[in-house]
């Protein structure tokens, strides 16, 4: 293993301490326990927006606490869930009153330690929804495994969800309109490599030199097959298509009902695409594939959604859900609609994503 | 009557026994997990082992609220959760009391119980520590119900519980790591059951 560290037990806070060094006008990091919040305090009167995971996906999420975007980020041990308490202060230290709306990604862990989290800030008064993302097509059957894996939808999520709490959306529009576009998004990865874990020093999974994995997850976890490795043009298209002919999945997915006071299980079907829907295309780097080689998947998901009659109507490509050092990509392709472009296209002041200010 | 001097007792008698299984419980979890449950459930109890000299005096609810919030904060992965949510659940059952009645007893873990299902959404038969904490609760109540004393009662839930735990052997692993292996779960006992199992010795051999 090479890699840039000093001791794999100090890496999250040597990253943290570095990123609070970077972006003091931005962010405030605390360190007992590991979170991070807006420089300047709970948005008084704005729905605040927290997200978090297992680190080694950066500058997801803790690039994204900023202007536009999320308000809070708490981030675990790699790619280890972080737990409650840290959730929990998040929570106290960035609501201004409005609520919190805890953005999750559907992983065992994640879910359950959010939902205790939002448990003890709602002990505090504080008004608290979870919405749970997954957006991974690479996973088939959600019966009798935890279903479909939370990537890349995540990142397009929090930007628009950001901008909608600055326009003050209250808890409910915020949380109807999270759930909208976690139904509106699907994704695919790729990997040509594999990641190194700090801890383990070694490769998770063993791949040849000749060979790709498809439908990796974000931790390395095996994906529908593996395959020699083909071109460029032949992986986008059969991601791309993979994508855009995934048929209606259906799910229950838990939210909190605030009538019932506990929380219940929520039937929610994705309805595939179809010709005419306009989406934001996003094309990401797993952490080792370099932006050139993006723009050439961009350039055939550009072609394949054409052909298919769906229309881009805006794109972002580069690294911004990663696993560590891993070579690969992720395609996700998420319908909006005229109101969800403009929140798209509103502000945004962080340290990973910074546009119209 | 359970006493809050027994519920400290049950706490340092779990953190014994887990310490003393920490490998066993390991290589449970190598089999079909990801090897850390045995870590994980040391490093928990030995930080609410650790908090148990300045919880004495305080009543029965807090202190297993400061139990599950440890928990919560240290244990980490799925099992943090779903142990912390038993002991938060417990907790609400005995807040502000010093003692608490078989029947009492037999509502705590009832509590307990409905929290962990609630939260890792497991039935019976899913290979998970449901299997072995239903079965345990069910007797202890039916056998409090009919008056049995608690130290009877537990004794006989536990033993209960240890057949139940060598049930999820053969079972097919439906929640959790262990379920992406479909069959190859199958001949494998459960880590989570497992460490249900210690604890719920614990409590018997803390108010015996």
């Amino acid at each position: 293993m090479k890699k840039l560290i000093n001791n794999p037990d100090d890496i999250i806070k040597e990253q943290l301490e570095g990123m609070q060094a970077a972006h003091p006008d931005l962010i405030k990091v605390n360190f007992e326990p590991y979170y991070i919040t807006r420089a300047g305090g709970p948005v008084k009167g704005k729905v605040a927006l927290i997200s978090g995971g297992g680190s080694g996906h950066e500058p997801m999420h803790g690039g994204f606490v900023g202007h536009g975007m999320l308000h809070a980020a708490c981030p675990g041990e790699v790619f280890t869930s972080p737990t409650p308490d840290q959730m929990h202060l998040a929570a106290k230290a960035a609501d201004g009153g409005a609520g919190v709306l805890n953005i999750v990604k559907n992983y065992t862990g994640d879910v359950m330690n959010f939902e205790m989290a939002a448990e003890l800030a709602m002990a505090d008064g504080i008004k608290v929804q979870n919405i749970v993302i997954d957006d991974d097509i690479a996973v088939k059957d959600s019966l009798y495994t935890a279903g479909r894996r939370g990537v890349g939808s995540t990142v397009l999520i929090e930007k628009i969800c950001g901008a909608a709490s600055e326009e003050g959306y209250d808890l409910q529009s915020l949380s109807a309109l999270c759930r909208t576009l976690n139904q509106n998004g699907r994704s695919m990865g790729m990997a040509l490599t594999s990641c190194i874990t700090p801890a383990n020093g070694s490769p998770s999974f063993d791949i040849g030199d000749d060979e790709m994995e498809i439908g990796i997850g974000i931790h390395g976890e095996p994906g529908i097959q593996r395959e020699k490795i083909k071109t460029v043009d032949e992986i986008a298209e059969m991601m791309t298509v993979s994508i855009l002919e995934d048929a209606a999945y259906s799910r229950a997915l838990k939210e909190w009902d605030f009538e019932k006071n506990e929380w219940v299980e929520r039937e929610i079907v994705d309805e595939p695409f179809k010709k005419g829907d306009k989406v934001i295309a996003f094309v990401n780097s797993m952490g080792g594939t370099p932006v050139s080689e993006l723009y050439g998947v961009y350039r055939k998901v550009a072609q394949v959604t054409e052909k298919f009659g769906v229309k881009i109507v805006r794109n972002l490509i580069g690294p911004y859900i990663t696993a560590l050092e891993m070579q690969g990509c992720s395609i996700t392709l998420m319908k909006v609609d005229d109101s969800m472009i403009k929140l798209w296209d509103a502000p945004v002041k962080t340290p990973g994503l910074r546009w119209g200010v | 009557m359970l006493k809050k001097e027994h519920v400290i007792s049950w706490l340092s008698e779990s953190f014994s026994v887990l310490e003393e299984n920490r490998q066993y419980l390991t290589q449970l979890d190598t089999a079909i997990g990801d090897a850390d449950h045995g870590n994980n459930m040391y490093r928990g109890f030995k930080k609410v082992n650790e908090q148990l000299p300045a919880l004495e005096g305080k009543d029965i609810g807090a202190v297993l609220k400061a139990v599950a919030m440890t928990l919560i904060s240290t244990v980490g992965g799925a099992s943090g959760p779903l142990y912390g949510t038993f002991f938060l659940q417990a907790a609400t059952k005995c807040t502000g009391k010093d003692e608490l009645t078989p029947q009492e007893v037999s509502v705590m873990f009832k509590a307990g119980l409905q929290g962990v299902k609630m939260r890792g959404k497991a039935q019976p038969g899913d290979k998970t520590m449901i299997d072995v904490l239903e079965p345990a609760t069910t007797t202890l109540s039916e056998l409090v119900e009919k008056g049995e004393p608690l130290d009877i009662a537990i004794k006989e839930a536990v033993s209960v519980a240890m057949e139940k735990l060598k049930e999820t052997i053969p079972m097919i692993a439906k929640k959790g790591r262990a379920s992406y292996l479909g069959e190859r779960s199958k001949g494998h006992q459960d880590p989570g059951a497992t460490s249900s199992m210690f604890i719920l010795e614990a409590f018997s051999k803390a108010i015996s």
